[in-house]
């Protein structure tokens, strides 16, 4: 044995080491089999005597395993298939758990559709407070950036990829040497509030600061000024009569709009019986959801807002002073409404205006009605302008040895005055936690890739301070770590486990007593019951504060706010929020300059140079100046803006943050080049941090605007400015139908007095065809539907609706489903401001359906007009005879097939459609299928409310109602017999399914 | 016999007929049977081809290879490559589709309406414009074959068995389109085919080399030119005709349903197939003439293509422009008179919206220009004519502009107005199309008679001078 053992092997090296072996059989042969007895004598007697069926699956388990191995550098974690199914699972059925999105710190419930382990769609949890079931279009992007290929996903050291555990192993000295500081963002979470604490408590000199670009900061310390420490304020819509808004957009922006939005909204539909309904007055600088709602509307220089709200205090007896334009009549509404009313100001209005308005709301009886006070739902309120400015000057001054970000991109959204990078270059160690590897990431010697919500256990706090548990519904996709691990790591605990952290402070916090009940509790509710802030009784009485509003200053004043999309520049990486077009302007891809048809008169772009322009939905390029800066932007004219008044958007100009937020040149192969895609720079819009500074973070007077003289620019605006007027269109076409609530309650029927003679005609050549089991219809609610665009982000998630890019939407491709039409009527100064909805109408007698070849659109016997993709040639004839334009065409092949990370956010019961197919909306056809199937397993009919379709689900303000038409008990057959009710162009004798309510205002008689 | 005494100095002493019914001469006094075999045999057969003619061919390879390209990026890419969106859904491609197909009338008007009316002018331009229907179509079919999401898919707008038991859906007018276009470029070929018989028997006979003797002799059937022969084409060519005629009715007929079944307004209305036919007989002799006038130069046919042919086409133009013209006129009165809001602000919208140039400049190209035809000065004029002709040409492809994205561009929901324009691959189409066009009509002029030889033979007098006591 010994003497072969040492021939063969030496021979089988040098067989191996000089010939080439062209198969393993060859290889095995004697003398091999010789070499390897030599080496593994046990495996060598398995061949020699053959493999048994056993050891062979043994053998082939280890070595599929160690395969495995091989090709990944961390522990393979296997995947087993379930040996005992979870209770509930069934393949192909989704499962839906609880969670809470935080934004801007402040959580918004979720349920979270899941099919096998993958999260897929996001509906509003109707448990939470700040939901009720409703979702925006962040909440409903926020799957697609959970998914996002460009999220960041290694450690980096000094932009080379290192580890974790390299990090913590130059953290660990780091911590220790003192001079700690930690950057967050607005923090809610309790379970994090108490590590940072403690991590405070424990490292002497270890400060924690706090910026956040947008958001807050005037409502923070407005309410410090009012009561004299920070507070929170909570708003009950549903029990106010009377509503005020101080250029507050409060159905659509802050913590608490969905709930807001739906509160409002309850008082404002007009149904059968109803009596009363109630009346919004909004004075504010640029026209937004909630103005677009308001029955009496003002647009007013940002500056003057403040003006008016003392007027409302004057007309309250608060102070002297005197009263303009329909002010009185407001404050006498106000004073009928005692303790029924709210006045609210907006974010961007200085500290005052909310102190001057929660004065208005304490003469008013309102505080303890409609207004409650709580303590901050906020970990530590600060300052967090003046947090900032503290940490650069610190970091300036050298005090800090060691800064840890944790989240946030202050390099980017900084103030413009504040020389962050220079300051931040200063410190010694740094590190920035963050879900992409951004412009702060950038200038750190350390970046951490960030958990997305969904990927990491936390809580959070809704606007009033109740607790959800965020629950993550799969493990982290890219590698990242949460805040928890990272405070964990400072806190010496190398394998704090967030699920850890958070349900250690819990049970810490309610008893270790039956703790696993109760949080089972807790994660199926998606909220902690009872765990609302209390209304506190102790505090400040707010006074209208001393001073005077300043008076209006020449030249122009600068207004700058969070994207309605994009927000401050976090969500610039999802191509759902970029694609969207803005709830007012319609434009998406980029931020512009608004400003009034009068001030663009004022600049010499009057309506005669714009009228050539608008139709190509291109515009000019301006220059704006402001306190000696300068930025090019293009400008685009808004109707019912103020006058004077510059508004512009934060989160674009990103330059660092994914392929989608810094796009590359469009491929001019693919797609005709209709138009650059950038701008100078090769970024998405402009940065306008530069005009924020830190005495005034939100603009300013003083700014100047000149149009340049580079060439008419296009802009990816899906729609153009459309006045309804009959003059403009030829005619009156009935398409928005609306009334005053007197006119109503005279003439509940106002909507037939369109053509009625053409629209109640039911004549017909054939019998119509009789719909037996389900019909199904939808109803949608012009009178309280704001724009908000969460209907439509629902919409393309549900769907799988592709993006299509700037370029696209320039060339009127977009492929939304659901789009929001707006219209405009009256005096363009200060229009009157029409969202409507247009999903397809399910027309029963569809146009699209008989001009189609090849029989790929059909009508189901239900009333579904039913698009069968694969059977499509792609002749856009259904497209060009559909008279409300919902069908949307795959002009090229839009849906990503090939990024292996967006195939897993797919919805499974949707097709994926490829190029050359015509698509639409289907009512979720799935949807209904799915409830179809349970009802005919229960031998019943489908119970009203059992399907949702996504943008049901997802409306703030119950607008979109869904349902069997044939059920005469059910709530869209009680909303189509509403007198209100009317079909779109009725007049064609489509016979659309989907039918709108007519559009009631509430104006106070007097005023003219 | 021998004498060559015009015909119009012998028939009034052989038959007793009102004068106004002696046809006039339609070939150039001076020509035998055998001259005219001769003149017209030999540009296929003898002479080397002008130089205008090797231009005209490379434009056509230039066009044609155009065109592939254009299909390549079309198919690999999709069809987004065009201008369309999603308020307009067709535009250069079916507007296309449209013109050549309109072109093509002339073609079967020329050779079956005129046949059966006994328009004996006709003969000489027959040839020439039933080719240019055929060409005309294969450029026009071009459109719908390939405008399509997925072309690969077309054939299932064809009614063939198939495992998935679908069937076309009849009720589409893009399905009768198809029916409409395929019946026309059948029988049209055919048609062609049947008259060019007994000059592919001459051809055969005349040519010298062997691989034509071959092509020619294999073409022409066995063409004897005995009297069954004779007794069998001409029953054949006229049933041919006969079935022709209401397809240059019908065709175009069909194509307005594309529009006129459709609910857009400016597409919606009653009388669209009788304007899109004339517009179509229009448009078809405009190019004849555009496409004739140059022709009879460059070869010297100006003995067989006579001012006379030239004039009668003018006044064909005319005729079919004042009907077009006076369409016009009532999509505006009938715009107004419906009371119908969509209605009038589309012609409103014509007329100031957007695209407000391109309908001006119709009312110019279609409206203006034929009216020039009034005058005889200009309806004798090569240049005249030759201006006036490609006015129509032009201002049909406007027409069709505006009618089909102009309309769609504003319909019902002015939240989904938009705007088209065409991009560089629809005008590489559209070149390409023509160059297609062009390839294969030099192609023709090259290798068959472009005029009926033997059907020219007719006209001389040489064949109206019989024998006494013979009929004619």
């Amino acid at each position: 044995m010994t003497e072969t053992n040492e021939l063969n092997l030496a021979r089988f090296r040098t067989r191996l080491g000089n010939e080439y072996w062209k198969s393993l059989d060859e290889l095995s042969r004697e003398d091999f089999q010789q070499a390897v007895e030599t080496e593994f004598p046990a495996g060598a007697l398995a061949l020699e005597r053959g493999v048994d069926r056993r050891d062979f699956v043994k053998l082939m388990g280890a070595s599929m395993a160690l395969g495995g191995l091989a090709a990944c550098n961390r522990p393979a974690e296997k995947i087993v298939p379930y040996v005992r199914q979870p209770e509930g699972l069934i393949p192909g059925k989704p499962i839906f758990f609880a969670s809470a999105m935080p934004i801007s710190g402040y959580a918004h419930g979720v349920l979270v559709e899941s099919h096998m382990g993958r999260p897929t769609k996001i509906e509003g949890n109707p448990d939470h407070p700040s939901s009720l079931g409703a979702t925006n279009s962040w909440m409903q992007a926020s799957i697609l950036g959970l998914y996002d290929p460009d999220r960041s996903q290694v450690v980096r050291h000094l932009g080379e990829i290192s580890t974790w555990s390299e990090f913590l192993a130059t953290l660990a000295p780091a911590a220790k040497a003192g001079g700690v500081r930690l950057l967050t963002q607005t923090i809610t979470s309790p379970t994090l509030g108490a590590q940072i604490q403690q991590f405070l408590a424990q490292s002497p000199g270890a400060k924690w600061h706090q910026w956040e670009p947008a958001g807050g900061h005037n409502v923070r310390e407005g309410l410090r000024l009012a009561f004299g420490g920070y507070a929170n304020a909570v708003y009950h819509f549903d029990k106010a009569n009377i509503v005020v808004s101080l250029d507050s957009d409060i159905l659509e922006r802050g913590p608490g709009h969905l709930r807001y939005a739906r509160d409002f909204s309850s008082r404002r539909k007009v149904r059968k019986g109803t009596t009363s309904i109630n009346r919004l007055y909004v004075i504010e600088s640029g026209p937004t959801g909630t103005g677009s709602l308001a029955d009496h509307r003002l647009a007013v220089r940002p500056s003057e807002v403040e003006t008016y709200a003392r007027q409302i205090a004057t007309g309250l007896g608060l102070v002297p002073g005197v009263m303009t334009g329909w002010v009185s009549a407001l404050t006498q509404d106000l004073l009928r409404n005692r303790g029924a009313s709210i006045v609210v100001a907006g974010e961007e209005q200085p500290p005052a205006v909310h102190a001057v308005a929660m004065a208005i709301n304490q003469a008013l009886g309102n505080i303890g009605s409609t207004v409650t006070i709580t303590d901050p739902a906020e970990v530590a309120p600060v300052n967090q302008l003046d947090s900032l400015k503290q940490l650069v000057a610190d970091m300036n001054a050298g005090a800090v040895k060691t800064l840890i970000m944790l989240g946030g991109n202050p390099v980017y959204d900084a103030p413009g005055d504040i020389s962050f990078v220079k300051a931040l270059d200063k410190v010694p160690f740094r590190a920035h936690l963050s879900p992409y590897y951004d412009e702060t990431s950038m200038h750190v010697h350390w970046h951490i890739p960030e958990t997305h919500y969904l990927e990491s256990w936390s809580d959070a706090r809704a606007h009033d301070g109740t607790v959800s548990i965020v629950q993550p519904l799969i493990a982290p996709l890219y590698n990242g770590r949460s805040p928890h691990e990272v405070l964990g790591v400072l806190l010496g605990g190398l394998d704090a486990l967030p699920y850890d952290v958070v349900r250690t402070y819990w049970s810490a916090k309610v008893g270790a007593l039956n703790f696993n009940a109760t949080w089972r509790k807790w994660l199926n509710d998606g909220v902690i019951a009872g765990s609302a802030l209390p209304a506190r009784s102790a505090g400040g009485t707010p006074a209208v504060p001393g001073g005077q509003a300043a008076n209006a200053a020449a030249g122009y004043e600068l207004r700058i706010l969070p994207d309605p999309n994009v927000y401050d520049g976090r969500y610039a990486n999802n191509g759902w929020l970029q694609e969207l077009p803005k709830p007012q302007t319609k434009i998406c891809w980029e931020n512009v300059a608004l400003v009034s048809p009068k001030t663009a008169a004022a600049i010499g772009y009057d309506d005669k140079r714009r009228d050539a322009l608008v139709n190509e939905k291109q515009t000019l390029m301006a220059d704006v100046r402001y306190r000696g800066r300068t930025v090019r932007t293009p400008i685009w004219v808004v109707p019912g803006h103020a006058d004077g008044t510059i508004t512009m958007f934060m989160g674009y100009g990103r330059t660092r943050g994914g392929k989608i937020a810094t796009p590359a040149p469009a491929d001019s192969m693919l797609a005709p080049s209709l138009e650059s895609f950038h701008l100078s720079g090769g970024t998405l819009g402009v940065d306008v941090n530069p005009f924020r500074f830190s005495d005034s973070l939100n603009g300013g007077s003083g700014a100047e605007i000149a149009l340049t003289n580079d060439a008419p620019y296009s802009v990816a605006c899906t729609q153009e400015h459309q006045s309804l007027n009959a003059s403009d269109v030829g005619d009156d076409r009935g398409i928005i139908r609306s009334a005053t609530f007197a006119e109503y309650l005279k003439k509940p029927d106002f909507v037939r007095e369109h053509k009625p003679e053409v629209e109640l005609s039911k004549d017909s050549m054939y019998p119509g065809f009789e719909y037996k089991s389900y019909a199904w219809a939808m109803v949608i609610d012009t009178s309280v539907c704001t724009g908000c665009n969460g209907c439509v982000v629902a919409c393309q998630s549900e769907n799988n609706i592709p993006i299509v890019g700037k370029d696209q939407v320039v060339a009127e491709r977009e492929m939304h489903w659901l789009r929001i039409d707006r219209y405009y009527k009256g005096n363009p100064e200060n229009p009157e401001v029409y969202h409507q909805p247009v999903p397809c109408m399910q027309c029963e007698q569809a146009p699209c359906e008989p001009v189609c070849p090849v029989g790929a659109t059909v009508h189901s016997p239900e009333g579904l007009n039913e698009m069968t993709y694969n059977r499509c040639v792609g002749t856009r004839y259904c497209s060009n005879n559909c008279p409300y334009k919902v069908r949307r065409f795959n002009f090229f092949h839009y849906s990503d097939y090939e990024t292996p990370a967006l195939k897993a956010q797919r919805n499974p019961d949707v097709t994926v459609r490829t190029r050359g197919v015509m698509e639409k909306c289907t009512y979720c056809v799935q949807r209904i299928n799915a409830a179809k199937i349970d009802a005919e397993k229960q031998g019943r009919r489908v119970r009203d409310g059992e399907i949702v379709t996504a943008c049901q689900q997802a409306c703030p303000t119950d607008a979109i109602v869904f349902g069997d038409m044939n059920d005469k008990t059910s709530r869209v057959a009680q909303l189509k017999g509403e007198p209100t009710n009317y079909a779109l162009l009725a007049e064609l004798n489509t016979r659309p399914r989907t039918t709108y309510l007519g559009a009631i205002k509430n104006p106070n008689p007097e005023i003219k | 016999m021998a004498d060559l005494t015009p015909v119009h100095e012998i028939r009034p002493l052989t038959q007793d007929i009102p004068e106004r019914f002696i046809p006039v001469p339609t070939v150039e006094p001076g020509h035998t049977f055998a001259s005219v075999t001769d003149h017209i045999s030999a540009i296929v057969l003898q002479k080397r081809m002008p130089k205008l003619w090797w231009l005209g061919l490379a434009v056509g390879i230039v066009g044609v290879t155009v065109l592939t390209t254009t299909l390549g990026k079309l198919v690999l890419v999709g069809v987004g490559v065009f201008g369309i969106n999603h308020p307009v859904g067709w535009g250069f491609d079916i507007l296309n589709f449209v013109w050549w197909i309109g072109i093509g009338h002339a073609g079967t008007l020329i050779s079956a309406i005129l046949l059966l009316l006994r328009q004996g002018w006709r003969t000489s331009i027959n040839r020439f414009a039933e080719a240019m229907t055929l060409f005309a179509v294969a450029a026009a079919g071009l459109y719908p074959a390939f405008h399509t999401g997925r072309p690969w898919y077309d054939f299932w707008l064809f009614p063939y068995p198939n495992t998935m038991s679908l069937w076309p859906q009849f009720r589409s007018p893009l399905m009768w389109d198809v029916f409409a276009v395929s019946t026309y470029a059948t029988v049209s070929a055919l048609f062609w085919y049947v008259g060019l018989i007994p000059d592919l028997a001459t051809l055969r006979d005349r040519s010298r080399g062997k691989i034509a003797r071959v092509l020619y002799g294999m073409l022409s059937l066995g063409w004897r030119g005995s009297a069954k022969h004779w007794f069998r084409y001409e029953s054949a060519y006229l049933l041919l005709a006969g079935l022709s005629t209401p397809l240059v009715l019908s065709v175009h007929t069909i194509v307005s349903f594309d529009f006129a079944v459709a609910q857009i307004p400016g597409w919606h209305a009653t009388f669209f197939p009788p304007y899109f036919v004339a517009g179509a007989v229009y448009a078809g002799f405009a190019m004849v003439l555009t496409l004739a006038i140059p022709a009879r130069k460059m070869f010297h046919l100006q003995d067989f293509i006579t001012m006379k042919h030239l004039e009668n086409m003018g006044k064909v133009m005319l005729a079919t422009g004042l009907i077009v013209f006076y369409s016009y006129a009532m999509e505006a009165f009938f715009a107004y008179y419906s009371g119908n809001g969509f209605e009038r602000y589309m012609w409103l919208n014509r007329v100031t919206g957007p695209y407000w140039k391109m309908y001006a400049m119709l009312i110019v190209c279609n409206g203006l220009a034929p009216q020039m035809m009034w005058f005889r000065k200009m309806r004798t004029s090569t240049f005249g004519l030759f201006v006036t002709a490609m006015f129509v040409n032009v201002g049909m492809w406007l027409e069709r502009f505006v009618i089909i994205p102009t309309s769609l561009s504003r319909d019902f929901l002015p939240s989904s107005w938009g705007m088209y324009h065409g991009t560089r691959w629809d005008w590489s189409m559209f070149a390409g199309s023509i160059g297609l066009f062009l390839f294969l009509l030099f192609l023709f002029v090259r290798f068959l008679p472009m005029i009926s030889i033997f059907e020219m033979r007719t006209m001389l007098p040489e064949a109206q001078a019989h024998p006494e006591g013979h009929e004619a």
